[in-house]
C-alpha cells in the first residue's frame, strides 16, 4: 500500500519540485524569519503606532447659551476621554484662529437659543467645528461627536416625553447617525484584518517574485527548463510552497489578532481560510508575472513594491475607496486587495458569510483565474534575448 | 535507418542575432550518432548560444535546426525529454544535498521507481561520490561538481548530450577523468556535443569544428584539420623560454609567435626568415639556443593560422597561449 502510494507520487513532478522548495525554504537562514517574523512585527507596528484611535483632542468651547442644557451637554463631552476642553472663548473667530494655530483640533459653539428649543421640543442646532487638514481624525472626532449627541439627544426626548402632557415632536439634536460593527471605533479591530490582507500580498507576491529569479541568477533554472518539466508543473511546484506559507501566516496573524489585540472576530475561520487561498494564487500569479520581467532579485524586489505599495494605498486599506477619484475607483476593480479587504473585515467584523459576500467572492475568483492563466502563459521555457 | 537517426543533430544556415550583432553566424553541422564532436572557440565566439539553440530552449533567428529529428522552432519540448544538458554554470542546487539532487532530478525525469536507485548508485559510482551523498553540494569542489552534474544529466539515459565547458575552472587530473567518461559513453553509443576552449581537449574529440566570431572556420577530424594547413610551424627550445617570447614575439615578419608546452612554436614564418633571424636574435641577448625544427602543428597552431593576426592580437590575453595541457 506504501509502495503504491509512493509510486504515485514519484508519477508527479509537481511532488518533487515541492519537496526541494521546502529543503531551500529550510535551508534559508532568511526566509524563515521574514515569513514569521516580518508578519508580527508589522501587526505590531501598524496596531499599536499607527494606531487611528484619536482620543484627548484639544477642544475650544463657545457656549453662547449658558444654560443648564448647554452644560449638560458640554459635560457629556468632556467626560468622554475624546475631548479635552482647553480653551473657553467669546466667539467664533477665535475658534477658527486657534484651530488655524494648531492649538484646538476641534471647536463646539452652542447657539443662544439652544436651551429654548430644546425645551420646547424643537430641533437645536449645535455647531462642531473640526480641523479638516488631518482627514482621518477630523471624520472620527465627527462621529464621536455624533454618538454623544445622539446619546443625549435620546435623554432629551425621554425626559421631555415623561413630562409631556401634550404631543409634540420628539426634539432631535442632530441627524441620526449609527455606527455598527465596531461600537467602540476600536481601530484595531479595523486594522487587524487589513493588515492580514496586506501582510498576506506581500508575503506571497514577493517571495515567489524572488524565488524564481533567484533560481534565474543562479543559473538553475535554465538547467530545469532543458527537462520535459510542464509550465503549468513547474508554476504549481513554485506556487503551492508558498501558499502553504501564506496560510500559515494568516492563521498566525489572526492568533496574534485574537490573543493580542483583543480583536474581535464573528465569522467563519473556514470560509475566511479559504477565501485567502483565492487570493494568495492572484498574488501568486502577479509574483510570477514579475519573475518573467525582472533579471535579478533587487529588480524583481522594488518591482514588486512598486506594485503592491499603490495597491494598499488604493485599494482601501487606510482611505476608503468611495473618497478616491473616478479614474482610480475603476482601476482598484482590477486590484484584488479591494474585494480581499471587504471579506476579510466582513468576516471579522460582521461575521458575515457567503451569502452575503458572493459579490466580493466573484471578481476574486475571476481575477485569481484570468492573472493566473496570463502569467503562466507569459512564463516561457525559453530564455529570453 | 533515417537520416535522423544517423545525424541526431542536423543544421542548415542556423543563426542567432541579439539586435544587431550575430553571436551564431549561418552555422552548417552535420553529427553523426555515436561520435564525440568538440566545438572549439574562444569566449565569445558563439558557443554557448549554439547550444542553447539546439536545446529548445533560444529561439535561432533563422536557419534550420533538427534535434533528434525534432524541429527546434516548433517541436523543442520532444527534443528536452531526450537530451541531456550540461550548461556552461554550474547549476545544480548548491543548497541540496548530493542525494537530494539525484533524487529531484530524477523525479522531473520521471525515472521509475524501480530504477532510481540503480541509476543513482551508477551516477555515484561514475562521478566517484559514493558516501558523500549527504553532503551539501555547495561543499564539493569544482571537479566533483562537474561530475555530478554530468550524473544529473545523464539519469534519464539520454541518447544525446550537450555539454556547454564541462571541464572549465577543473583541474588536469579531473579533466582526464572526464573525458574518459565521454568516450566510455561513446563507445555505448551515445552522442556527444561538447564545447570548449581548452585546445589540448580538441584532440580527444572523433570530429570537431572551429568557431570564431560565430563562425565555422574549420571542420573535421583533428588529422584532416591539421592537414589543411598550409603554414609551417617551428619548434624552438631555449633558455629562458619567457624573454626570449618576449624578444620573437616584438618581431612583425616572424607572424605568430606561442608558448606551448616548454617551446616556443612559430606559425607561418618563412624558412629561411627562422633559420637565419632567430639564432642570431637570441645570442644578441645571450639565450641559449638548443634547438630549431620543423613540426607537424598542433591544433593550436592551425586555428591561430586560421583566425588572422587583427583578430589574434584581440584575443590573444584571455585564449593563448591555452591552458595547462593534460598530464
Ligand atoms: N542574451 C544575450 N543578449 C545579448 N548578447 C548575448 C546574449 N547571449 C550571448 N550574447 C553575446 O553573444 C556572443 C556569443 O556568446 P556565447 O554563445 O555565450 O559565447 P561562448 O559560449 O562561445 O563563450 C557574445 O558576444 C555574447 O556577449
Ligand atoms: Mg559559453
Amino acid at each position: 500500500m506504501r509502495k503504491k502510494i509512493s509510486q504515485l507520487f514519484r508519477k508527479n513532478r509537481i511532488t518533487f519540485l515541492v519537496k526541494k522548495e521546502f529543503l531551500q525554504i529550510k535551508r534559508d537562514k532568511r526566509l524563515l524569519p521574514t515569513i514569521i517574523i516580518l508578519p508580527i512585527m508589522q501587526l505590531l507596528l501598524f496596531g499599536y503606532v499607527v494606531s487611528t484611535d484619536v482620543k484627548h483632542l484639544a477642544t475650544a468651547i463657545c457656549d453662547f447659551d449658558r444654560s443648564a442644557a448647554s452644560r449638560q451637554i458640554l459635560s457629556s463631552f468632556s467626560n468622554s476621554e475624546y475631548f479635552d476642553f482647553k480653551y473657553y472663548v467669546k466667539s467664533q473667530r477665535e475658534i477658527k484662529d486657534l484651530i488655524d494655530e494648531g492649538k484646538a483640533r476641534i471647536g463646539i459653539v452652542i447657539p443662544p437659543n439652544f436651551s429654548k428649543k430644546v425645551a420646547l421640543g424643537e430641533t437645536a442646532h449645535l455647531q462642531i467645528i473640526v480641523d479638516g487638514s488631518d482627514s482621518s481624525s477630523a471624520n472620527l472626532a465627527l462621529t464621536y461627536a455624533s454618538k454623544i449627541i445622539r446619546a443625549e439627544s435620546g435623554k432629551v426626548s425621554q425626559e421631555l416625553l415623561s413630562k409631556m402632557v401634550v404631543q409634540k415632536p420628539i426634539p432631535n439634536l442632530s441627524p441620526q447617525l449609527r455606527i455598527w460593527y465596531n461600537p467602540n471605533l476600536k481601530s484595531v479591530n479595523f486594522m487587524v484584518p487589513g493588515l492580514m490582507a496586506t501582510i498576506l500580498m506581500q508575503i506571497t507576491l514577493i517571495q515567489i517574485a524572488i524565488a524564481i529569479v533567484k533560481e534565474k541568477e543562479l543559473g538553475t533554472l535554465e538547467q530545469l527548463i532543458v527537462t520535459p518539466i510542464k509550465r503549468v508543473e513547474f508554476i504549481l511546484g513554485k506556487a503551492i510552497p508558498y501558499a502553504l506559507i501564506g496560510f500559515c501566516d494568516v492563521v498566525l496573524i489572526i492568533l496574534v489578532g485574537l490573543f493580542w489585540f483583543k480583536v474581535i472576530f464573528q465569522g467563519s475561520l473556514i470560509l475566511l481560510l479559504f477565501l485567502s487561498l483565492i487570493f494568495v494564487f492572484a498574488n501568486i500569479a502577479v509574483g510570477i508575472f514579475i519573475s518573467t520581467i525582472s533579471k535579478t532579485q533587487q529588480q524583481a524586489m522594488s518591482t514588486a513594491v512598486f506594485i503592491t505599495m499603490p495597491s494598499i494605498m488604493i485599494s482601501g486599506f487606510i482611505f476608503p475607496v468611495e473618497n478616491m477619484p473616478k479614474v482610480i475607483q475603476y482601476l482598484v476593480y482590477l486590484i484584488p486587495l479591494k474585494y480581499f479587504l471587504i471579506i476579510v473585515r466582513g468576516i471579522f467584523l460582521k461575521g458575515i458569510g457567503l451569502k452575503t459576500l458572493w459579490p466580493q467572492v466573484t471578481p476574486l475568483l475571476i481575477l485569481a483565474l484570468v492573472m493566473l492563466t496570463l502569467s503562466t502563459r507569459r512564463f516561457q521555457k525559453k530564455l529570453s534575448d | 535507418m533515417s537520416l535522423e537517426e544517423n545525424f541526431p543533430i542536423l543544421t542548415e544556415k542556423l543563426t542567432k542575432k541579439f539586435d544587431s550583432f550575430t553571436a551564431v553566424n549561418n552555422i552548417d553541422l552535420t553529427i553523426k550518432k555515436g561520435e564525440i564532436f568538440g566545438f572549439l572557440g574562444p569566449n565569445g565566439s558563439g558557443k554557448s548560444t549554439t547550444i542553447k539553440m539546439l536545446c529548445g530552449i533560444l529561439e535561432p533567428t533563422s536557419g534550420k535546426a533538427s534535434v533528434l529529428g525534432y524541429d527546434v522552432y516548433t517541436d523543442a519540448e520532444k527534443i528536452k525529454e531526450r537530451i541531456g544538458y550540461m550548461s556552461q554554470k554550474f547549476s545544480l542546487y548548491e543548497d541540496l544535498t548530493v542525494d537530494e539532487n539525484l533524487e529531484f532530478y530524477g523525479g522531473i525525469y520521471q525515472v521509475p521507481s524501480d530504477q532510481i536507485d540503480q541509476r543513482k548508485e551508477f551516477v555515484l559510482e561514475m562521478a566517484d561520490l559514493k558516501g558523500r551523498e549527504r553532503e551539501l553540494t555547495a561543499n564539493l569542489s569544482v571537479g566533483w561538481k562537474q561530475r555530478l552534474a554530468l550524473g544529473c544529466a545523464l539519469l534519464h539515459q539520454p541518447e544525446l548530450l550537450f555539454l556547454d565547458e564541462p571541464t572549465s575552472g577543473v583541474d588536469p587530473l579531473s579533466r582526464r577523468h572526464f573525458w574518459d567518461l565521454l568516450n566510455e559513453m561513446a563507445e555505448e553509443g551515445k552522442t556527444i556535443f561538447v564545447t570548449t576552449h581548452y585546445m589540448d581537449e580538441a584532440e580527444y574529440c572523433y570530429r570537431l569544428a572551429f568557431i570564431f566570431e560565430g563562425r565555422i572556420i574549420a571542420l573535421g577530424s583533428p588529422q584532416e584539420i591539421k592537414k589543411t594547413m598550409k603554414e609551417k610551424v617551428f619548434q624552438i627550445q631555449c633558455d629562458q623560454i619567457d624573454r626570449a617570447f618576449q624578444i620573437l614575439n616584438q618581431f612583425p615578419q616572424l607572424e605568430e609567435v606561442l608558448i606551448h608546452g616548454a617551446n616556443i612554436h612559430i606559425v607561418g614564418a618563412k624558412t629561411d626568415l627562422v633559420k637565419n633571424l632567430i639564432p642570431a636574435l637570441l645570442k644578441e641577448n645571450k639565450i641559449n639556443l638548443l634547438q630549431i625544427k620543423s613540426i607537424e602543428p598542433s591544433l593550436e597552431d592551425v586555428f591561430v593560422s586560421l583566425i588572422g593576426r587583427e583578430a589574434r592580437e584581440k584575443i590573444r590575453k584571455e585564449f593563448l597561449p591555452c591552458e595547462p595541457p593534460l598530464n
